[in-house]
């Protein structure tokens, strides 16, 4: 099978280029497996990887034109030749590893952490099967970036649009029966572009590996707080 | 020295960004300790991340408990190698530290009362040794990553410092002994960077990568443990390494023992429920080392499933899809993704898998690193500390009990924290950088740098991987393991041959996976020198030429040296805290 992969080395080249590899391919591969073949046949080639089964998020990437994560890509189904590129809109490091900083940081601008003012309990906090409920689709996330790599409008504005993964973290916190800073959470994401560039254009949603709904997550805040300010 | 490479001072160093770096990192950055954590991959991608079962403390949410019929569990799950007075810390501070998570937003699974739902696991029972318990606190099937999230959540909070895909060398040991440090590389860029510190904590995780087929990721290549060897610090108990029974069967990806906890069993292919055979009373949720034993055998002798008679099966349908999409939904979609199969409908072909290193680096209660390198056997080592799967504390001794590996890493990584804050009291400065180890480190480094014919990186480890699953296994006799250590040391000049053909700076992975078949080679020699010496068979270490567990002899635990592959034992620690000790027992389920 013919893979089409992006490559890039800032100590040797130019400019990017697309170079081909064949990969003899067998029931069962990833698009993982592929590329640790690849790297076999040419050591320099480099990408992100680690757990191999879609939990640690390091290998997302652009799989012939929709992000996804290598290693729960199927091989067969993909239209030959399969092009390979790292995830859009970021800076390249090198080949298919992109800086990923700008995602951390606005990740770690919706403070994702449990706040609470009272004092603690001995015990755990009471949390209802249902009330835990409200949890499910968005604790989930494993920041692999695909979502807010895919979004048009964190491309034009990535350092003042939050993007749809820390979005999602967001709401995980507003939506947890356990939290008590909402209404700072809320203000924080006034303005027009924080959270308001979302236009609803549901790439994140469709992309995402863990299919987590990033886009009901944003309108779900949009609500609340159109809630509280009629 | 070289002086030409920058330095940055911390007063601590945290290497390794999983479950047990992070608390202990928490505990110093609450504490207004100046905190560095280094990590090679960006935090949450470290490997707690891929746990799914849970994590172990006698809440008695949902069933009678206490932590004592916990430490009963613990010890004879560990085949009685476990050091009883870490063990009943562990137990007794484990239901603190579970609160202590779920309030920092851990979004554990709850029961109608609203409190954590519990599940039961293997070799957990009621009343020494009663009727099951249900003692494992889970996130449906995504404890680890919960667990992992909220800490690395809480560190942003806390403000602690991250050095993000930066790959730890080698320590920094002076003269006297002390640790000062660690050489590391920036990734990105390929720059070595020194990073000092009054104390350093290694928290690298294990080394499941010696094997070929494992449940590990990519990264748990034993970092800190070949760290450890190098900077002549002994390893301990190597030779008890956990293979988890049900690997998704020639794949190796985990499926948790929550599968069987939440009522799933095993079967033959004559379908006969083959576990009640082996242990009569806890059948399926025996212990892991029993249950992967009955597996081995029910294939050996010819009743294994499909084509090649090479696997059992794991049956969960009889759950329900109700219980498996909301306590197994991770599961389920990764057998959906690489069996195309789903567990709602079809049992799932499963095979015993690489999974946990219970040996390690040799530590006492509070974390710090302890070696016979003075006048006793366990002698401090000074600014050095360890904790979670790369430390060997022992709590899990000759085999680990499911969901006590996410309470290791809290437990102490927490307890080394606190004892660090202590450390720094009595050691407010930094001590002068001496000694060679940093030149040393560099000249590991520049190793690769060579050029010209030789071996490939992959090559070596790729037939390391095969040898060690070849000729240290599940089932162990003299002769195999013998021709095993013969075949890794030649392995091990085999890589002093090979060569990179990438020799660039910037994001060079090839040159980070060379450094790391460095430190799987050391953990691997190890592994295979300690199980050749060990004639007896307890827990994993299973020798068909000594079938018994030998408590006169080798009730103690083993100690590897780098320096001529020397070994050494020390006693077990068999006096607990408060209560009485639990003496050797035949081990039956």
């Amino acid at each position: 099978m013919r893979f089409s992969i992006y490559r890039y080395n800032p100590e040797t080249d130019n400019k990017p280029y697309m170079q081909d590899f064949e990969v003899v391919v067998n029931a069962g591969m990833m698009l993982r497996d592929a590329l640790l073949n690849i790297k076999e046949q040419d050591e320099s080639f480099t990408f992100r990887h680690s757990c191999g089964e879609g939990v640690c998020g390091s290998d997302a990437l652009n799989i012939n034109g929709t992000n996804g994560l290598a290693c729960i890509t199927p091989i067969s189904p993909l239209k030959e030749p399969v092009e390979v590129r790292p995830l859009p809109g970021r800076p390249v490091i090198r080949d298919l590893v992109v800086d990923m900083t700008q995602f951390y940081h606005q990740y770690r601008s919706v403070k994702p952490y449990l706040i609470v003012h009272d004092p603690e309990p001995e015990e755990e906090y009471r949390q209802s099967p249902e009330e835990r409920e409200k949890l499910d689709g968005l604790y989930e996330c494993i920041l692999c970036g695909c979502c807010s790599t895919a979004c048009p409008s964190f491309w034009w504005n990535p350092d003042k649009f939050r993007g749809p993964a820390a979005l999602l973290q967001s709401y995980r916190f507003i939506a947890d029966s356990r939290d008590q800073a909402t209404a700072q959470r809320l203000e924080e994401l006034e303005g027009p572009y924080r959270l308001f560039r979302c236009h609803t254009i549901m790439n994140c949603t469709n992309v995402c590996p863990k299919e987590l709904n990033p886009t009901k997550a944003i309108g779900e805040i949009k609500k609340i707080m159109l809630k509280n300010n009629t | 020295m070289s002086s030409s490479i920058p330095v940055r001072r911390f007063d601590t160093l945290v290497i390794g960004a999983g479950g047990g770096g992070l608390r202990a990192a928490l505990q110093l950055a609450q504490a207004e300790s100046h905190v560095a954590v280094v990590s090679k991959v960006f935090p949450t991608r470290s490997h707690t991340v891929a746990a799914q079962g849970g994590m172990n403390a006698a809440l008695a949410n949902v069933l009678p408990d206490n932590w004592h019929w916990h430490m009963f569990d613990t010890i004879k799950g560990s085949d009685y190698l476990a050091d009883q007075d870490a063990v009943e810390y562990m137990c007794r501070a484990a239901p603190r530290l579970v609160v202590e998570l779920e309030h920092a937003g851990v979004p554990f699974s709850r029961l109608d009362n609203g409190k954590i739902y519990q599940r039961p696991f293997g070799g957990q029972s009621q009343n020494f040794g009663g009727d099951q318990a249900a003692r494992t606190c889970a996130a449906a099937d995504r404890t680890g990553h919960a667990i992992l999230h909220s800490l690395y959540q809480q560190n942003i909070h806390a403000k602690t410092h991250f050095f993000d895909e930066y790959l730890a060398l080698d320590l920094i040991r002076d003269e006297s002994g002390y640790i000062l440090g660690a050489v590391v590389i920036e990734i990105e860029t390929g720059e070595p960077l020194i990073i000092e510190a009054k104390a350093t904590l290694l928290a690298t995780g294990g080394a499941g990568q010696i094997f070929r087929t494992n449940t590990n990721a990519h990264i748990n290549t034993g970092d800190g443990l070949g760290m450890a060897l190098r900077a002549g610090i002994p390893l301990q108990d190597m030779e008890f390494f956990q293979f988890h029974p049900t690997g998704i069967a020639g794949k190796g990806m985990l499926i948790t023992e929550g599968a069987r906890g939440e009522g799933g069993y095993l079967l033959n292919k004559d379908g006969e429920r083959f576990m009640e055979r082996y242990a009569p009373n806890a059948k399926d949720l025996a212990s892991r080392d029993v249950v992967s034993r009955a597996i081995y055998t029910e294939v050996k002798e010819g009743r294994g499933c499909g084509p090649n008679a090479d696997h059992v099966m794991l049956k969960l349908e009889h759950l329900g899809p109700e219980v498996i999409q909301k306590r197994l939904p991770g599961i389920r979609a990764t057998i959906q993704t690489f069996l195309h199969i789903d567990p709602i409908n079809e049992p799932i072909p499963i095979y015993p898998t690489a999974h946990y290193t219970m040996g390690g680096i040799p530590t006492n209660r509070y974390g710090q690193v302890v070696a016979p390198l003075g006048n006793t056997a366990e002698e401090t080592v000074p600014g050095l500390y360890a904790a979670g799967e790369c430390a060997c504390v022992s709590v899990h001794g000759a085999n680990r009990l499911g969901g006590n590996s996410l309470l290791d890493i809290v437990v102490f990584g927490r307890a080394a924290g606190n004892h660090i804050i202590e450390f720094l009291e009595e050691n407010r400065y930094h001590r002068p950088l001496t000694g060679d180890s940093v030149d040393k480190a560099m000249a590991r480094l520049a190793r690769w740098d060579q050029k010209g014919e030789g071996e490939s990186v992959k090559q070596v480890r790729d037939d390391l991987k095969k040898t060690m699953e070849d000729y240290c296994g599940v089932f162990r006799t003299d002769e195999v393991l013998a021709e095993g250590v013969d075949k890794v040391i030649e392995l091990e000049q085999r890589l002093e041959n090979a060569r990179l053909r990438d020799h660039s700076k910037v994001f060079n992975t090839a040159r980070v996976e060379a450094l790391e078949l460095e430190n799987l080679m050391d953990v691997a020699i190890a592994t295979v020198c300690s199980a050749h010496a060990r004639k007896e068979s307890r827990g994993a270490h299973s020798r068909i030429d000594f079938p018994d567990r030998d408590d006169e002899r080798w009730l103690k635990h083993t100690l590897f040296f780098k320096e001529e592959r020397r070994l050494d034992y020390k006693p077990v620690r068999m006096k607990p805290l408060s209560v009485d000790s639990f003496p050797p027992k035949a081990r039956v389920y």
